[in-house]
C-alpha cells in the first residue's frame, strides 16, 4: 500500500510534463487529462486514507524511502515520503479541492487559448504541494515549498501580457524567497546542531539542544511561514497575487498553498514546544495579521482583494492557534480545512460572478445579483455564513475552538489574544456582510465595460457550479463532522499532541461572546451598506479607510525602506564598478600608456643622436670597467 | 721608435672620426668618418700585436677590414638608394623611423 | 600505461589543426564541411570523455588512468596526466558543452566582411578551429598532474580565447562595436597574462624551494605526497608568498571580486557561444586549480588566508548580484550573475568542509550547464532582434513561447530553484560554509533573494507585458536551437533530482583534498542517535 505514496505525486507531475511537452496536439484534451490525473491522485489519497483507518492510532504513520538524494559525507538528504494523520489530512484537502478546481477551470478557462498550459501549471502545483506535505525531511519539504512558489509565480503571471500580472508574479516569488531564506537558514541550523534535518531524528533529539538554538530555528521557520502564508511583515504579495485567474486564487491563494506556513509550524511542533520565545513570536504575528487582514478586507472594493484580505486574516487565526502550542495545533489544522472549503467556495463564487459580469471586479458595480445567479448566490451565501461563524456551520466550530484556545493560553497573554480573536470575529462579520450585500443585494449598479458592453449576468455552466455546490456542502457540514466526538482532535493527536489549557471563561461564555461579536459586526455592515444606498464611486473616506485601501501602506513602506534604497544601491554599485573598479584598471592602463608615450620622445629619429647615445654608453661602460678594476 | 706614438696617432684618428660622426650630416662624410674610426682601431690593434709579441691583434685587424669592406658595400648601396628617392645625402632627412 | 587521457586531449587539438587546414572559401558548402568536421571532432571528444568517466572507478586511487611522457628531463618536467573525480567531472562538462556551443554558434562565423576579402575566406575555419583549440587546452589543464604542464596550458588558453573574443562578435553592439570588442579582448588578455606571470614566478619559486630540499620536480603528485608526509617543509612565509602567487592567477581567471572587471566586457562583446566558453569552461579552470593546486600544495597558507578569501567571495556574491540587478545589457547581466556564482564556488572551496567542497565542485558543473542554457537562449534572442539592451524587448513570450519558456527555465536554474541542479550545489556550499563560518553563511543566503530578483526582473522585462515594437518579428526556436537547449535543460533537471552519480564521483577526491589540508568537518553539537534512524533514514 505504501508504494502508492509516490504515485500520489507522480500522477500530477506526469500530467504537467505531458501537457507542457505534448504541444498543440493536446490542446483539445489536455484539460481533461489534467483533471483526470488530479482525480486519480485524490482517489489514491482516499485509498491510503482508508488503509490508514484500518490500523490503530500508533501504527498509522508510515514512511516510504525512495532513494538517496544528496549523499555527501555526513550530509544525508533523502527523497523519502512520510504519510501520517497530518499529511493525509492535507493530501485529501489538496487533491480534493484541487480536483474540484480543475473541474471548475475547465469551464472558467474555456475561452483561453493557453488553457493547456494553465492546466499543466495547476498539475505542477498539485505535485509540488504534495511533495511539501509528504516530505519526511526539511530539505525535501523545501523542494515542495519552492515548487509551489514556482507554480504560484507561473499562475499569478498567467496572463503575462498584463504588466500588472507579471509584476505581481515576480513580487510574490521574491517576497517568498525572503521567507525561503529563513527556511534554508533553519535547515542549516538543524544540520549544524543535530547533523540531520529529517523530521523524526530532529524531533527526537530536539530536547538536547539549548533553548537559544531552538528559538533561532523556530524564528527562522516562522520567517518562512510568514513568506508563504502572507503574514506580517511579508504579507504584501497576497493582494497583488489576485491578478491570477480566479481558480488559482481559490486553490493556491486561499485553500492550500498559503496555509503551508501553518503546516510548517504545526509539523515543527516538537521544536516550538521547547522554544517559548519563538512561540510568542508566532502568536504575535498571527494576532497582528488577523487584525491587519481584517482591516484591509473592510476597505477593498475589488471582490477578490477583499477576499484576499480575509484569507490573510483567517490564516492569522491559524498561525495564532499554532503558536499556542499543543492546545492549538489541532484547531489550527481544523480551521485550515474548513477554511479551505468555504474560502475556496467563495472564490469560485467570485469567479462565477466575474464570469457573468464581463470580468468586472469592483463590488460597487455589482448589486442585486441574487436573482440572476441563484446557485452562485446560495453557495456563496453558505460560505459567507460559515466564515462569519454562524452557529452550526463549519467556521463556527473551528473558529470558536481557536478563540477558546486563545483564552486558554492563560494570564494576560490569554486575555489579549482572546480579545483580539473576538475583535477579529466582529470585523470578519462586518467585511463579509459588506461583500455579500454589495454583490447580491441592493439595487443594480452595473456599469458597461471598457468596450461599452452592458453586463448580462447569467448563471455559470454546470462544470463551474458543481464544484461550488460540493464546496458549499463542505462549508456547512465539515465543522460539525470534525467536532462530533472530537473526532478531528483524536485523529491528529498522535502527531500534534494535545493539551487542555486553563481558560478563565467557560466554553459557553466564549461561544456566546463570539456570536454576539459576529452579530454586531454583521448588523453594522447591514446598517451601512444594506439600509443606505451605495455610491458607485467610492467616497474619499476616513484616514484609516484610505490607508486600508492602500493595504495599510505596506507597499509604500516596502518601497521606501527596501525597494528605493535597494535600487539606489544597485545603481551606485553599477557606477562604482564601471567608474571605480574599472576606472582603476583603465587608469592603470592609461598611466602606462602615458609613460611609454613620454619615453618614446627619446627616439628622435636622428642618426647623430643615436650615435651620441652609443658613444656615451661606450664611455660609461669603459669608465665603469676601469673604475671596477681600480677598486 | 716608441710604440706609444702609434697609439697616440690611433687615438687622434679615432677622435677625429667620432667627432665627424657626431657633427657632420652628409651621409658620405659620415661614412668616411666611420671608416676612419675603424682604421684607427686597426692601427691600435696592430700596435698592440707588436707590443705583446703575438698575432692576435693582427688577426683581429683582418677581421675588421673584412667587416668594413662588407659594410661599405651595404652602406653605400643604402646611401645611394636614399639619395635617389629623397634627393639628399643628409642623414637628418631620413628620420621616418621615429614614427 | 593507458593513452586514453592524452588521446582525449589530442583529438580536439588535431581537430583544430585539421579544421584550420580545410580548404578556404565562402561558399555555403565549404562552410558546412568545416562546421561538420569540427562538430564531429567535438562529438568524438565527448565519446572519449565518456570513456574516461566509465573507466574511472570512484572508489579507487585519487589519480587514475595516469600517464607520463618525459618532456624536459633536466628540470624534472614530464607531460603527465591523471584523472581524479573532480577533474573527470569537469572534463565531462567541457566535452558536453563544446558541441552545443558549436551548434549554437553555427552561423556566428558566417562571413560578415564583403565577399572575397581575406577575412571572410578563412573566418569559419578560424572560428571552429579556435574553439577546438580552447577545448584541447582546457582538457589538458583539467588532467595535468604536472605543475609546469598545467601552467603552460593555463596560459596558452589565452591565445585562442583572445582571438575568439576579438575576432567574432554578436553583431548586436552599437556603432563602436569593433572598438569595444578589441578593448574587451585586450583587457581579457592583459588581465589574465598578468595573473599568469605572477603564477610563473610562483611556479619557479616552488621548484627552487623544493629543489633546495632535494625534491626538484614539477610533479604535482610527488610534491603533494612530499608535503603531506612532511618530507618537504616549506617555510611559512615562503609558503604564503607562493600561495598568493598561484591564487592571484586563479582569482583573475575565476574571476573573484575585485579582479572581475574583464568578464562583463569579454562576455558582453563576444558571441553567446564564446561567452559560454569563457564563463562555463575557461573560468572553471581557475576555481578548479584553487581546489587542486592551492589547497594541495600550500595547505597551511590556504588555512591562513581562507577567512580573507571567504570575505572577498562573499562580497562577490552580493556585489555581483546587485550589479546584475542594475544592468541594462542582457549579456552583461548574465556575466555579473556569474560573478556572484563564482563567489559561491570560492566560498565552498575555502570553507574546507566536505559539504562545501563537494558543493563547490558540483557548482562548477551545474553553473556551467545552467548558465550555458540561459546564455545561449539569450544569444538566440539577441540574434533575432539585433540588440543586447533589455529595454528593446518586451512581450517576447507572446510571439515566441518556447524561447521564453526555455529562457525562464535557464533563469530559474540560475536562481537555484530546488529540483534543478544548481540548488543541490548551492545548498551544499551554504551548509558547508555555515557549519564553519555561520555569519558568512547567513549573509551568503541573502544571495538567493537577490538571484531571484535579477533573474525574474530580466524575465519580466524581456518576456512579459505587451509586445514591444521590433519584437513582433521574433520567431520561435528552430530545431537546431532546440537541439542545443534540450540537453542542457534535461541535464539541469536530471542532476537536480538525482545528483548521486556526480556526488559519488567527486566525494573521494574532496575527502582526499580535505585530508591534504588536515581539516575535518565540524561535528554536530547534538548528533541524532543512530537508533532514531539518523543513519538509516
Amino acid at each position: 500500500m505504501n508504494s502508492l505514496i509516490p504515485l500520489l505525486v507522480a500522477a500530477p507531475l506526469a500530467g504537467a510534463a505531458l501537457l507542457l511537452l505534448g504541444g498543440r496536439a493536446l490542446d483539445r484534451l489536455g484539460h481533461w487529462i489534467a483533471t483526470a490525473l488530479a482525480a486519480l491522485s485524490f482517489a489514491l489519497g482516499l485509498a491510503l486514507f482508508a488503509d490508514m483507518l484500518g490500523r490503530d492510532a500508533e501504527h498509522r504513520a508510515v514512511t516510504e524511502q525512495l532513494y538517496s538524494w544528496i549523499p555527501v559525507d555526513g550530509f544525508r538528504a533523502d527523497v523519502a515520503f512520510q504519510l501520517d494523520q497530518l499529511s493525509i489530512t492535507f493530501v485529501l484537502l489538496i487533491t480534493g479541492v484541487g480536483t474540484l478546481i480543475h473541474l471548475y477551470s475547465v469551464g472558467y478557462m474555456a475561452h483561453d487559448e493557453r488553457r493547456r498550459r494553465f492546466f499543466a501549471y495547476l498539475n505542477l502545483f498539485l505535485a509540488a504541494m504534495l511533495v511539501l506535505v509528504l516530505a519526511d525531511n526539511y530539505l525535501l519539504l523545501y523542494v515542495g515549498w519552492e515548487g509551489v512558489g514556482l507554480a504560484s509565480f507561473l499562475l499569478i503571471g498567467f496572463w503575462q501580457h498584463k504588466p500588472s500580472a507579471a509584476t505581481a508574479a515576480k513580487k510574490a516569488f521574491v517576497v517568498n524567497r525572503v521567507g525561503d531564506m529563513g527556511l534554508s537558514i533553519a535547515i542549516m541550523l538543524m544540520f549544524v546542531e543535530f547533523g540531520s534535518f529529517a523530521f523524526q531524528p530532529v524531533f527526537a533529539t530536539a530536547g538536547d539542544a539549548s533553548e537559544g538554538k531552538l528559538t533561532a530555528i523556530g524564528l527562522m521557520l516562522l520567517l518562512a511561514a510568514c513568506g508563504k502564508s502572507a503574514q506580517v511583515p511579508l504579507q504584501s504579495w497576497l493582494g497583488d497575487a489576485m491578478e491570477g485567474p480566479t481558480p488559482v486564487s481559490a486553490l493556491i491563494h486561499a485553500a492550500t498553498m498559503v496555509t503551508a506556513g501553518v503546516y510548517l509550524i504545526v509539523r515543527s511542533g516538537a521544536i516550538f514546544n521547547l522554544a517559548p520565545d519563538a512561540q510568542t513570536a508566532v502568536v504575535v504575528v498571527g494576532a497582528v495579521t488577523l487584525l491587519f487582514g481584517a482591516v484591509v478586507g473592510c476597505a477593498k472594493d475589488d471582490i477578490k482583494k477583499a477576499l484576499a484580505g480575509s484569507t490573510m486574516s483567517q490564516i492569522g487565526y491559524m498561525i495564532m492557534a499554532a503558536g499556542l502550542g499543543p492546545i492549538g495545533y489541532a484547531f489550527a489544522i481544523m480551521h485550515l480545512v474548513t477554511h479551505g472549503f468555504f474560502k475556496a467556495g467563495m472564490f469560485l463564487g467570485a469567479g462565477s460572478v466575474m464570469h457573468g459580469m464581463n470580468d468586472e471586479v469592483n463590488m460597487r458595480h455589482y448589486g442585486g445579483l441574487r436573482t440572476y445567479m441563484p446557485v452562485t448566490f446560495a453557495t456563496f451565501g453558505l460560505g459567507y455564513l460559515a466564515i462569519i461563524g454562524f452557529p452550526g456551520l463549519s467556521g463556527f466550530f473551528s473558529k470558536d475552538k481557536i478563540i477558546e484556545a486563545a483564552f486558554a493560553k492563560g494570564g494576560t497573554e490569554g486575555w489579549i489574544l482572546g480579545l483580539c480573536a473576538l475583535l477579529g470575529a466582529a470585523i470578519t462579520a462586518f467585511y463579509m456582510t459588506r461583500v455579500m450585500v454589495l454583490t447580491f443585494f441592493g439595487e443594480k449598479r452595473w456599469q458597461p465595460d471598457a468596450d461599452g458592453n452592458e453586463p448580462h449576468p447569467h448563471e455559470s455552466p454546470k462544470s463551474m457550479t458543481v464544484p461550488m455546490v460540493v464546496l458549499a456542502f463542505g462549508s456547512v457540514f465539515a465543522g460539525g463532522l470534525f467536532i462530533y466526538g472530537n473526532s478531528f482532535l483524536h485523529w491528529l493527536e498522535p502527531v500534534t499532541g494535545h493539551a487542555e489549557g486553563d481558560s478563565p471563561l467557560s466554553a459557553w461564555t466564549v461561544t456566546g461572546l463570539a456570536t454576539v461579536c459576529m452579530l454586531a459586526g454583521a448588523a453594522l455592515a447591514w446598517q451601512m451598506y444594506g439600509r443606505n444606498p451605495v455610491p458607485v464611486k467610492a467616497p474619499v473616506g476616513s484616514l484609516l479607510t484610505r490607508a486600508a485601501r492602500r493595504d495599510l501602506l505596506q507597499d509604500d513602506f516596502n518601497h521606501a525602506v527596501l525597494v528605493r534604497p535597494g535600487s539606489a544601491l544597485a545603481a551606485t554599485l553599477v557606477w562604482f564598478d564601471s567608474r571605480g573598479l574599472d576606472g582603476l584598471v583603465n587608469g592603470l592602463a592609461a598611466a602606462i600608456g602615458g609613460i611609454s608615450g613620454r619615453l618614446r620622445r627619446i627616439q628622435t629619429g636622428y642618426v647623430r643622436t643615436y650615435a651620441l647615445s652609443m658613444f656615451g654608453g661606450t664611455l660609461v661602460l669603459v669608465a665603469s670597467t676601469l673604475l671596477m678594476r681600480s677598486v | 721608435m716608441n710604440p706609444a706614438n702609434y697609439l697616440y696617432l690611433a687615438a687622434l684618428l679615432f677622435t677625429i672620426g667620432a667627432s665627424g660622426v657626431l657633427l657632420r650630416r652628409n651621409a658620405i662624410v659620415l661614412f668616411m668618418c666611420v671608416e676612419l674610426m675603424l682604421n684607427a682601431s686597426n692601427l691600435a690593434l696592430v700596435t698592440f700585436s707588436r707590443m705583446h709579441g703575438n698575432l692576435d691583434g693582427q688577426i683581429l685587424a683582418f677581421f675588421t677590414m673584412v667587416v668594413a669592406a662588407a659594410e661599405v658595400v651595404v652602406g653605400l648601396a643604402i646611401i645611394v638608394s636614399i639619395f635617389r628617392t629623397r634627393h639628399s645625402a643628409s642623414v637628418d632627412d631620413s628620420n621616418l623611423m621615429k614614427l | 600505461m593507458s593513452y586514453l587521457l592524452s588521446a582525449t586531449c589530442a583529438v580536439p587539438a588535431a581537430g583544430a589543426v585539421l579544421t584550420a587546414a580545410l580548404p578556404a572559401g565562402t561558399s555555403e558548402a565549404r562552410r558546412r564541411t568545416t562546421k561538420t568536421v569540427a562538430l564531429a571532432v567535438s562529438v568524438l571528444t565527448l565519446g572519449l570523455a565518456a570513456a574516461i568517466a566509465v573507466a574511472f572507478e570512484p572508489g579507487g586511487a585519487r589519480y587514475q588512468l595516469t600517464e607520463s611522457h618525459s618532456w624536459i628531463r633536466s628540470f624534472g618536467i614530464s607531460f603527465s596526466l591523471g584523472a581524479d573525480g573532480i577533474g573527470t567531472a569537469l572534463v565531462l562538462l567541457t566535452a558536453v558543452l563544446v558541441p552545443l556551443v558549436m551548434l549554437a554558434g553555427w552561423h556566428d562565423a558566417d562571413p560578415a566582411a564583403p565577399e572575397g576579402s581575406f577575412e571572410s575566406k578563412r573566418r569559419t575555419q578560424a572560428f571552429f578551429a579556435l574553439i577546438l583549440a580552447v577545448e584541447a587546452m582546457v582538457l589538458v589543464s583539467f588532467l595535468a598532474t604536472d605543475v609546469f604542464v598545467f601552467y603552460v596550458f593555463f596560459e596558452a588558453m589565452l591565445i585562442p580565447m583572445y582571438f575568439l573574443i576579438g575576432g567574432f562578435g554578436d553583431r548586436a553592439g552599437g556603432p563602436d562595436a569593433d572598438r569595444q570588442r578589441s578593448y574587451a579582448a585586450v583587457k581579457f588578455l592583459l588581465y589574465n597574462l598578468l595573473g599568469g606571470l605572477v603564477m610563473l614566478a610562483a611556479v619557479i619559486g616552488l621548484y627552487v624551494v623544493a629543489g633546495d630540499q632535494g625534491q626538484a620536480t614539477f610533479s604535482l603528485t610527488a610534491l603533494t605526497d612530499a608535503i603531506s608526509s612532511g618530507k618537504l617543509v616549506i617555510d611559512p612565509n615562503a609558503q604564503r608568498a607562493l600561495f598568493l602567487g598561484f591564487f592571484f592567477a586563479f582569482a583573475v581567471k575565476a574571476p573573484m571580486w575585485p579582479l572581475h572587471t574583464w568578464l562583463p566586457n569579454a562576455m558582453g562583446e563576444s558571441t553567446a557561444g564564446t561567452a559560454v566558453l569563457i564563463t562555463a569552461v575557461v573560468d572553471k579552470v581557475g576555481t578548479f586549480a584553487m581546489l587542486r593546486f592551492c589547497l594541495g600544495l600550500f595547505p597551511d597558507a590556504s588555512k591562513t588566508f581562507a577567512p580573507v578569501i571567504m570575505v572577498l567571495a562573499l562580497i562577490g556574491i552580493v556585489y555581483g548580484a546587485l550589479v546584475a540587478i542594475g544592468q541594462k545589457d542582457i549579456k552583461r547581466l548574465v556575466a555579473y550573475a556569474s560573478i556572484s556564482h563564482f563567489g559561491f564556488i570560492i566560498l565552498g572551496v575555502f570553507a574546507m568542509t566536505s559539504q562545501g567542497q563537494s558543493g563547490a565542485t558540483l557548482y562548477m558543473v551545474n553553473h556551467g550547464i545552467s548558465t550555458a542554457a540561459w546564455m545561449l537562449v539569450a544569444g538566440f534572442l539577441i540574434s533575432r532582434r539585433g540588440s543586447r539592451l533589455i529595454a528593446d524587448y518586451g512581450g517576447v513570450q507572446k510571439v515566441a513561447p518556447v524561447l521564453a519558456g526555455t529562457f525562464l527555465i535557464g533563469g530559474l536554474a540560475t536562481l537555484s530553484l530546488p529540483g534543478m541542479a544548481p540548488f543541490v550545489s548551492e545548498f551544499l556550499v551554504l551548509v558547508g560554509t555555515f557549519s564553519r563560518y555561520p555569519a558568512i553563511g547567513i549573509v551568503a543566503t541573502f544571495g538567493i533573494v537577490l538571484a531571484a530578483l535579477y533573474a525574474l526582473l530580466l524575465y519580466q522585462r524581456t518576456m512579459t507585458g505587451p509586445v514591444k515594437a521590433g519584437v513582433e518579428g521574433v520567431r520561435d526556436l528552430k530545431v537546431r536551437e532546440l537541439a542545443v537547449v534540450a540537453p542542457l535543460v534535461a541535464l539541469t533537471l536530471l542532476l537536480g533530482v538525482y545528483p548521486k552519480p556526480l556526488t559519488d564521483l567527486v566525494n573521494p577526491a574532496v575527502n582526499d583534498t580535505l585530508s591534504q589540508v588536515h581539516r575535518t568537518d565540524p561535528a554536530p553539537a547534538h548528533p541524532v542517535a543512530a537508533t532514531n534512524g539518523g543513519e538509516q533514514k
